[in-house]
């Protein structure tokens, strides 16, 4: 017997959680003696009440559907995927070497090779980590983890040895060329009387990301090698009494994690920077877990969850533009969010399900 | 009260329950001191958890604890032990690199250095042993030690506990014959001392054999407590499943055809390195089980794995004539299900089932690769769901809902989602583990009829079980394994459970003097062979 209705579990537990880090916030803004209301206020005013907040919110919501996504597919198949970050650096490089390197004549053209390409090099990048799980058991979270550091290396030798224009002073490759720049939504949305998304960076990669959380969607519930993955994350043992190899699936999840990672660089590198820079992905990888726990590796869950990680985002440079308020008390807002949603998800999931079991028997 | 001796245990009016599930349903019972008291019904009737509950692990949610006349509160089984009583679990607490002696004084030291506890244990173990036929090496180490013998310590763990009330959960699951009855012998000595014995067991030849009471429980309530000595299995049956049962399969003579399953010499390396199959050779015809019976760990579940197409070996196996791949490619449970070998396995619940997918898609697991379940690349879905809730309704699933969880089912159901699932495919060879293990009365008796009706179907039977009951009732031919080996064959009319036990335990030939005593000599053997090929 279930212990909790689904929709429960599915939007109770994350709006407590929610509400709890609201509240601990609360009393952190207000301990420093700032108003939380009035922070609050120019949060939802930054990121949500103009088409240009709106913008901002959407181009990180953008970057945490895909690596939310990324560690959903390995969740699915048991495994902690910690590194979305590095996977999604390489995925830059990926993207960097067909923008410069390759004359496209259209930049829809020029988004399915990046797009191509920052998969195949995210899931390359997983692929080493994988296979040493697979074969040799080596514990994928320790591995994914080094292969961060190693991915921030590998990148800072690259920009600062290779692709470095001459003479240019920071770590970073060329501009790509113009045929390569992808429509912002101000290009695609904006009239001559309606300035919407001035300024913003959101561009075409979202619906890329809304397309991946449909594809996810297929995939882990609509395919036979979903059927396989969701299997093994359940009981390996019997898995392999089904004939399913776990060496295979391990290899394959990871790759799909990988290369889903990898295309969060389209976002950052190609659709906004329009140049590689060094740690493009800012963190995302790492709020991609939380988006995955928060959004019960579920898509609908983790559109929702990255956007209102996108939210917290834009909406915390909005506190640090115009308040008192320090930036590092905007991570740590971030931080009791990913801590209630993700790590203490007990803490309010069993005493909910003992109310509705209480409440059950007295109905029952 | 009339009776003018106060009860060893008595539990008045005992509720637990677990979330919305009542385990325990205003329990009450009284056990006379000097007697055994057997408790018995089917798996989730409430046994373990009652006996828990006086062992102080669950706390009833009402009800009342009287021990000898007092009554008693139990908040854990340090009050437990200090009330007199003593627990032997199904599964024993022991530390396996530990020695008997280290065991025994386990939580019951004297003071902080230990010479003086080892010294007084030897000498109790020494009396205790002489007095119960409690015989165990107190210096060798737990893992160098047979099952029964670690039965014992756990026993004696008890006495040296000082209790006079011994709680023995399903002790004999793990025992040969002969092994379990030398486990009853103690228990009778026990009884003759003025030990109060609660035997817990859902074996009803048990019941009758050994105890001057029984208590039956059904759902969590106790339906009746009657005299052993006038009551009948069938009459017990009955009390625990609330209907009449069968107790004997109903079937004909096997009318055997060709060999379908060959298998040659054939060995098996687990990942430890240990050798669990040493050359298993036989072969099974159309139209006929053979049974495997054994003590379990003894290699039998991997024959199953190997057959099965999840761990590698070397021999031969062939299948209608056809050699198969043992290792490497082609050796999955994919390519054995496409050669026609249909497998329950013996977990239901790690193996068998996923227990968080839906029913529907638990019955193409295996299967799922079948070209029939897909359409283009997404898999046929609709057509899974449809053919799941026919199979459901015609293998009698309750509730008959595919979009419940695997684990919303009780054991007998998941049994059967499994078995439809395997027999559905019209397989030439079934492997069957364990059919009815953790399955309510009522649905034995369905899972051995569609058995049998496969076999009378013309397939070939691998059965494997633990239950000498299930394996003579069932098999048409025997097969007993030992230690990976198979001991020899019997034919279920022209043996007994004593000759079959014998096998189970490894001795072979004629039996002269004591069997007891030839058993153990071969446990000790056998115990001593594994101690090495750890080393």
């Amino acid at each position: 017997m279930d212990k909790m209705p689904a929709w429960a579990d599915a939007v109770l537990v994350p709006l407590i959680s929610i509400l709890l880090a609201a509240i601990l916030s609360a009393l952190v803004i207000l301990a420093i003696g700032e108003s939380p209301l009035d922070a609050l206020n120019l949060m939802v005013e930054g990121a949500l009440m103009r088409s240009s907040g709106w913008g901002y919110t959407l181009y990180y919501t953008t970057n945490f559907i895909f690596t939310g996504l990324c560690v959903a597919v390995a969740f699915h198949a048991k495994m902690f995927n910690i590194g979305g970050e590095g996977q999604a650096m390489i995925g830059g490089l990926g993207v960097a070497l067909v923008c410069l390197f390759i004359p496209f004549p259209h930049w829809s053209i020029a988004l399915l090779v990046a797009t191509a390409a920052a998969a195949v090099f995210g899931a390359l990048w997983a692929l080493i980590p994988a296979y040493l799980q697979a074969k040799r058991g080596s514990h994928i979270v320790i591995t994914t983890i080094m292969f961060n550091f190693i991915a921030a290396a590998v990148l800072n030798y690259v920009l600062v040895n290779v692709l470095r224009p001459q003479g240019a002073m920071d770590p970073a490759t060329a501009t790509f060329p113009a045929a390569t720049h992808l429509p912002t939504f101000q290009e695609m949305f904006a009239t001559a009387d309606n300035p919407l998304f001035r300024g913003s960076p959101a561009n075409v990669t979202f619906f890329l990301a809304v397309l991946a959380c449909v594809g996810f969607w297929y995939l882990i519930w609509r395919t036979k090698l979903g059927y396989e993955i969701r299997a093994f994350g359940h009981s390996e043992s019997a898995a392999k009494y089904a004939g399913i190899s776990p060496v295979r699936i391990t290899i394959v999840a990871m790759l799909i994690s990988g290369g889903l990672a990898g295309m969060m660089a389209l976002n950052t590198t190609m659709g906004e920077a329009e140049r590689l820079v060094m740690n493009a992905t800012e963190g995302a990888g790492f709020i991609g877990i939380a988006v995955a726990l928060m959004g019960r590796s579920h898509p609908v869950g983790i559109f929702l969850a990255a956007l209102l990680f996108g939210f917290l985002y834009q909406g915390g440079a909005e506190l640090a533009l115009w308040t008192n308020i320090p930036r590092e008390l905007i991570t740590v807002i971030q931080a009791l969010v990913i801590l209630f949603t993700g790590a203490l998800d007990n803490m309010v999931r069993m005493p909910l399900e003992r109310i509705f079991l209480a409440t059950r028997r007295r109905n029952g | 009260m009339t009776d003018p001796i106060a009860p060893a245990i008595e539990l008045k009016g005992i509720s637990k329950a677990f979330g919305p599930v009542q385990a325990n349903k205003d329990i009450s019972i009284r056990v006379m001191p000097g007697t055994i008291h057997g408790i018995i019904g089917e798996n989730g009737a409430g046994k373990s958890t009652l006996m828990s509950i006086l062992y102080g692990f669950y706390k009833a949610d009402a009800g009342e604890v009287w021990i000898n006349g007092r009554k008693t509160e139990i908040p854990d089984s340090q009050a437990a032990i200090a009330a007199g009583i003593g627990m032997v679990f199904q599964h024993f607490k022991l530390v396996q690199n530990f020695t008997v002696l280290e065991n025994v004084i386990l939580g019951a030291e004297d003071g902080p250095m230990l010479g003086t506890s080892l010294a007084r244990a030897r000498g109790e173990l020494r009396a205790l042993a002489e007095e119960y036929e409690l015989s165990v090496d107190p210096d060798q180490l737990i893992e160098n030690l047979s099952v029964g013998h670690q039965q014992r310590v756990e026993i004696l763990k008890a006495l040296y506990r000082k209790a006079d009330i011994l709680i023995l959960d399903e002790p004999t699951g793990v025992l040969t014959p002969a092994e379990a009855d030398h486990l009853f012998r103690i228990l009778d000595n026990l009884r003759a001392e003025g030990k109060t014995i609660v035997l817990i067991t859902h074996k009803l030849r048990e019941i009758m054999e050994i105890t001057d009471t029984v208590s039956v429980m059904r759902r969590g309530e106790m339906t009746a407590t009657v005299k052993t000595a006038e009551t009948s299995p069938e009459q017990l049956a009955e009390l625990m499943v609330g209907r009449k049962v069968l107790l004997r399969v109903d079937k004909v003579p096997a009318r055997p055809g060709d060999a379908v399953l060959r298998v040659e010499n054939l060995r098996h390396v687990d990942s430890h390195g240990v050798e669990r199959l040493k050359g298993i050779s036989l072969e099974v015809r159309a139209g006929e089980i053979l049974g495997i019976a054994g003590v379990a760990g003894n290699g039998q579940s991997e024959l199953l794995e190997v057959l099965g197409g999840y761990a590698d070996a070397t021999g031969t196996v062939r299948v209608n004539g056809k050699e198969i791949a043992l290792s490497g490619p082609g050796s999955d449970g994919g390519a054995r299900r496409a050669c026609g070998i249909a497998h329950v396995p013996e977990d239901r619940q790690t193996e068998g089932l996923i227990m968080a997918y839906t029913a529907w898609e638990n019955t193409v697991f295996g299967y799922h690769r079948d070209p029939r379940y897909q359409s283009g690349v997404l898999m046929n879905n609709a057509l899974i769901r449809e053919e799941a809730q026919d199979k459901m309704t015609r293998y009698d699933v309750r509730p008959p809902n595919p979009q419940l969880a695997a684990r919303n089912f009780s054991g007998g159901n998941q049994q059967k989602i499994v078995l439809a699932r395997e027999i559905e495919r019209d397989p030439d060879i079934l492997l069957i583990g364990q059919p009815t293990r953790g399955v309510d009365i009522g649905a034995i008796e369905f899972i051995h009829q569609e058995i049998v009706r496969l076999r009378d179907k013309g397939k070939a039977i691998l059965l494997v079980s633990v239950e000498l009951d299930e394996i003579f009732s069932l098999s048409d031919r025997i097969a007993v394994m030992f230690d990976g080996r198979i001991m020899g064959e019997r034919l279920p009319d022209e043996t007994d459970q004593t000759e079959l036990g014998l096998l189970m335990a490894g001795v072979t030939g004629d039996p002269s003097g004591d069997p007891i005593k030839a058993v153990e000599a071969s446990l000790e053997d056998k115990a001593a062979r594994e101690a090495a090929s750890h080393d």
